[in-house]
């Protein structure tokens, strides 16, 4: 990761003259590399630090003098693009400011990238901040000598329901197909016809044979062309140099000089993204990647892109809701609410008949709401009954989580990801469920080895030329327990540097996390969990779990509780709580006194959840928007969303990502509101502001030796999934899909992926299933989606998604992954 | 001694030496003398023969020169489709941070302006904007040109933002509302070269099957003058803050008695 002093030596360098200026750079520079280093700026369109060398647009030409053999320099016949030409000993560099050749080179490329440019600036989104406008002013002619008529396309071209092209603007630098070749994978869009017609396109579908993989939402087509679907995309938008790619999202919402940015990190993944956000009175117009060259470099996901809208739609909810006497809940100020949210919590904790209150934080959490829904649980309602895994989730989990990842710190990082030499995956769709860690993993396609252990070969597995360990959910175990020996797998991860990445669902498979353990030890690999929500990590480190206190402590170590009641100042509870499961079970059945609710959506809990809200005496929820819990809750608080508040994230890592507020409001992050709820309960958490939460953080420190839960030991369990009438459930969750927070954004929400059930060849045979649509069904329900007979597909299984459109399983199956349903019709 | 006292010290001392003051204009005679005490009334009895230069506004307004940097208007092509593509270069070109504008798209159902774009909101303020004239400098179409109307006072802050319904130009004899479809066969550079040049009968019939109401319509024209309301725009949707500030303005210009 970092070059030590002595590598650093070893660096050759070479020493040339830019504008009369020496400068020493490292043997394969780039010119206009080398010329940033003295400050010297050289116009560009085609370059992009993070894309191969193209020379596509010309604009960069310098004069370019260098030695021969006998050392004489030799001036080039013609003026050099300095993108492509990498420097040399005594080269001679002359750029626009000192060599006339190569300012009548610039302008006279400018002048002919403007031929066709339709100039349509006042009503192009880039006006403001485009490259071409600021480069055709600094280094262009005030006249152009064409007098013809312009090349004209139609416009735009919609390549996705999110992603517009227009051709007219096009310079044809092709960072966008490069990016996508290159960066994504996703090559959906090329350079098409030659000489004026040159333009950008789609393929034709046929070509690229992507079964199953149609975008929802209706894409124009252009002479040969398809759709536009990739889960990158938007950053095509940001690195188009001039107005040719545009977002429907953003288009002609505003321009530069109306935005205020503020760096932000995004909300929807665990990988913790650098993002930017633009913001206009308030309100959030668009958002852009951020660099951070540790963690995304230069790129974000569609979704950390564009999926803002869920804050600010009409159901936000900015004051206080109380249930009153009619059934129907009212607007109250702040001290009746909160003064009824604890009267309702007193009520549920206290007295001899109390059957107690638990706590349901989910796992969009920043740490320090994280650390408040823990303390609160802990002090104020006595109980440990708290977990924000409101997903698949199991005691060996978390032995796995207190044992292995809770407090310790910075661990496999995304430069380690990328280094390692052999990378297994289980449980886990890099592209899917990892967002950027998946474009990490494509920087190295061709210098590792990807194996993943899943029921099929996802495309997003192809692109990093994954081999697939065909398994059935729950089979997991199994598969990891049988790398070992000779096996590929195993030889490749004993390689130094090797990572195994387990992903959250392996916890839905008894003895997975167990091998996986084991597994790391066997080979010497490095072991990184990635879940998928954002506020995963944070609940782990803060204890949002019911048998692990702050810092990975396990709450049936005596000392570990003692060390942490001394800290907080009040008693915390020592026997290990309810899962959330459990909580939501028992709350179904009575037994539950009251539930405090943070951000979870009730149709992404498997289990009777809108049950467990009805039948709980008092329901507190703590929410942005006017969701499904607010209906069944007796009192509603408001919390601020990601942009109105700061906070810190945790990612995957175990980096701390925190961001300052971007948007002023006097919305109050959960912490805060947990903190003023505590003091109404005569309890206090002292967790009313971020330094406040950090300052106890620090002082809690992590686990002593032997405070931490004992590792996993769970027999791995064997599935019996084979063709016939019953089929194992796979499934998870699309990384744009219908998600509460990508609510409010149809755009992005027609570039999502179609939702099919996938089964392999045998027992797609087996079942009489050819194509068309078929009914997945378990005891409790169906859902009907077409199916994709997917070859090297794991027998016995049928996958669907999570949640996209048409296919909600918690809602609808009812069940969870690794469950038995039955799959009928397909005949087409 | 402090060092300030012994800076007035030198001053009095100074002051003692100068000479005491005597004009150098031309002492008058003596009969100059004599009628000094009224000598200044000479200007205004001189006045009583001159012709009157004073205006009697607000009762008698008076035309200021043409080229006046009067309150803005927002400009229609002869079809009616509104110039203005919501591009903001007024606002950035405005030194007094007066104008606001959101763009949005046009759609088939709703184009208000030829091509892609248009200003779905556009505000001056006309407590900020000092009418230097650099926005109409600015604007690409010509959608934005200055009037000679100055009456721009008000009782309120919120009375005098201007909103797009506020400036935009009156229709048109011949001039059908916006939103409709482009003249049939055109695109918006036929716009902008000014080849459009009145509303064609596609048009007409857009309208017609879409809001057989709307006043412009060449059957519902002669009912147009009854509705006081659209005196300044032609939106009859105006919003609630719009038909306050309307109220507002109006009952100014009653009160100064000019009449618009
Ligand atoms: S669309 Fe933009 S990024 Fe792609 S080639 Fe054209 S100018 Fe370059
Ligand atoms: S006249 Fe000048 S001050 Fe007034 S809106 Fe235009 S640019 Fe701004
Ligand atoms: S008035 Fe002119 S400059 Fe202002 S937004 Fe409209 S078209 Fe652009
Ligand atoms: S920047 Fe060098 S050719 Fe485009």
């Amino acid at each position: 990761m970092t070059a030590t002093p002595e590598k650093a030596a070893a660096v050759e360098t070479v020493s040339l003259t830019i504008d009369g200026t020496e400068v020493t750079v490292p043997k394969g520079t780039l010119i206009i590399r080398a010329a940033e280093e003295v400050g010297i700026d050289i116009p560009r369109f085609c370059d992009h630090p993070a894309l191969k060398p193209a020379g596509a647009c010309r604009q960069c030409l310098v004069d370019v003098a260098a030695p021969d053999r006998e050392g004489n320099v030799r001036p080039f016949p013609k003026p050099q693009a300095s993108c492509t030409m990498t420097v040399m000993e005594g080269m001679v560099v002359n750029t626009q400011h000192t060599s006339e050749a190569a300012d009548k080179a610039q302008k006279g490329v400018m002048e002919l990238l403007l031929i066709n440019h339709p100039l349509d600036c006042p009503i192009c989104d880039k006006g403001g901040e485009c490259p071409l406008q600021n480069q055709a002013m600094s280094n262009g002619r005030t006249e152009s000598r064409f007098i013809d008529v312009k090349r004209v396309f139609e416009k735009p071209l919609a390549l996705s329901s999110e992603i517009l092209l227009d051709r007219e603007r096009c310079v044809l630098c092709q960072r966008c197909t490069r990016f996508s070749k290159e960066i994504a994978g996703d090559a959906f869009i090329d350079l098409q016809n030659r000489g004026a017609m040159q333009q950008i396109g789609t393929f034709n579908e046929d070509v690229l044979n992507f079964d199953g993989y149609e975008p929802i939402g209706v894409a124009a087509e252009d002479e040969s062309g398809k759709a536009f679907s990739s889960y990158y995309s938007g950053n095509t938008v940001q690195i188009c140099p001039v107005g040719a790619l545009t977002s429907a999202a953003y288009r002609f919402r505003s321009r530069p000089f109306d935005l205020v940015s503020s760096p932000s990190i995004s909300e929807h993944d665990s990988s913790g993204s650098a993002i930017r956000v633009d913001h206009r009175r308030g309100k959030i117009l668009r958002r852009l990647a951020d660099q951070d060259m540790v963690v995304n470099e230069d790129w974000i996901t569609d979704k950390d892109r564009f999926a803002f809208a869920w804050q600010n739609l009409a159901d936000r909810i900015t004051r206080p809701l109380v249930r009153g006497e009619d059934g129907e809940l009212h607007e109250a100020s702040w001290p009746d609410a909160l003064a009824a949210a604890a009267a309702g919590l007193k009520a549920a904790t206290t007295g001899d008949e109390a059957l107690g209150a638990a706590v349901l934080p989910g796992a969009r959490v920043t740490l320090e709401d994280a650390y408040a829904y823990s303390k609160f649980a802990r002090l104020a309602l006595g109980t440990n009954d708290i977990d924000a895994r409101t997903r698949i989730a199991s005691d060996e989990e978390q032995a796995f989580l207190g044992a292995t990842v809770a407090g310790t710190g910075l661990g496999v990082t995304f430069a380690e990801l990328e280094k390692a030499p052999a990378v297994l995956l289980a449980g886990f769709e890099p592209e899917d469920e990892g967002g950027v860690v998946f474009l990490r993993l494509r920087k190295s396609l061709g210098r590792q080895q990807v194996f993943t252990i899943a029921p099929f070969l996802t495309r997003g597995a192809e692109k990093l030329s994954a081999t697939l360990i065909p398994t059935a959910p729950g089979g997991e175990g199994k598969a990891l327990a049988a790398v070992k020996g000779s096996t590929d797998a195993s030889e490749a991860l004993k390689a130094e540097g090797a990572v195994i990445v387990v992903g959250e669902r392996l916890a839905g498979s008894p003895g997975a996390l167990t091998q996986a353990l084991a597994l790391a030890k066997r080979t010497g690999a490095k072991l990184a969990w990635i879940p998928r929500r954002a506020g995963e990590r944070a609940a782990l480190e803060a204890g949002a779990l019911p048998g692990l206190l702050p810092g990975g402590r396990s709450v049936t170590s005596a000392s570990a509780v003692q060390t942490v009641a001394d800290a907080w100042g009040g008693s915390v509870p020592s026997s290990p709580g309810r899962d959330a499961a459990a909580i939501v079970a028992d709350a179904a059945a009575g037994k539950v006194g009251a539930l405090v609710v943070g951000g979870v959506t009730p149709s992404d809990v498997t289990g009777p959840f809108a049950e467990a809200l009805e039948r709980t005496p008092f329901v507190l929820s703590l929410e942005v928007r006017r969701g499904e819990v607010a209906e069944y809750a007796d009192v509603v608080l408001p919390v601020a969303p990601p942009s109105e508040k700061a906070g810190t994230f945790v990612n995957w890592e175990g980096r701390l990502r925190g961001f300052a507020t971007a948007i002023p409001t006097d919305a109050m992050g959960d912490h805060r509101v947990l903190d003023l709820l505590a003091r109404e309960l005569g309890t206090d958490l002292r967790t009313g502001s971020v330094a406040d939460v950090y300052a106890q953080i620090a002082a809690l420190g992590t686990a002593a030796k032997g405070e931490r839960p004992d590792a996993p030991k769970v027999d791995a369990a064997k599935v019996d999934a084979k063709a016939g009438a019953s089929l194992v459930l796979a499934s998870w969750h699309q990384l744009v899909d219908s998600g509460s927070l990508q609510e409010g954004e149809p755009y992005l929400a027609g570039t999502g992926r179609t939702a099919v059930a996938r089964i392999a060849p045998a027992t797609a045979a087996a079942a009489g299933i050819t194509d068309g649509v078929v009914t997945v069904a378990s005891a409790y329900g169906a859902i009907e989606v077409p199916v994709v007979v997917t070859d090297g597909m794991a027998d016995g299984v049928v996958w669907v998604p999570t949640k996209s459109p048409g296919s909600w399983v918690a809602q609808e199956l009812g069940v969870e992954p690794g469950a038995l349903v039955t799959v009928k019709g397909g005949v087409a | 001694m402090t060092e300030s006292d012994d800076v007035w010290k030198v001053n009095r001392e100074r002051d003692g030496q100068a000479k005491p003051f005597e004009s150098n204009l031309p002492q008058a005679g003596p009969v100059g003398k004599i009628f000094a005490p009224v000598a200044g009334f000479g200007v205004t009895m001189r006045n009583f023969f001159k012709p009157t230069v004073t205006e009697q506004y607000p009762e008698k307004k008076v035309a200021p020169m043409p080229r006046y940097h009067g309150r803005h208007q927002l400009n229609r092509y002869a079809d009616g489709l509104e110039k203005c593509i919501g591009c903001e270069l007024c606002a950035w070109a405005c030194p007094a941070d007066a104008i606001y504008v959101e763009a949005d798209s046009n759609t088939p159902d709703e184009q208000y302006s030829p091509g892609e774009r248009y200003g779905r909101v556009y505000q001056i303020n006309y407590l900020r904007c000092i009418f230097c004239g650099l926005c109409i400098e600015a604007c690409p179409t010509r959608a934005l040109t200055m009037t000679n109307e100055y009456e721009l006072a008000g009782p309120t802050r919120e009375g005098l933002i201007y909103e797009k319904q506020d400036l935009l130009a009156p229709m048109g004899e011949a001039m059908l509302a916006a939103p409709h479809p482009m003249v049939p066969g055109t695109v918006d550079d036929d716009y902008y070269r000014g080849d459009v040049l009145k509303v064609v009968e596609e048009q007409t019939e857009w309208v017609r099957e879409n809001r057989p109401e709307d006043p412009t319509l060449p059957e519902n024209r002669g009912m147009r003058e009854e509705n006081p309301e659209h005196r300044r725009g032609e939106h009859s949707d105006a919003s609630a803050n719009v038909a306050r500030h309307q109220t507002a303005m109006q009952g100014v210009k009653g009160g100064l008695g000019s009449g618009m």
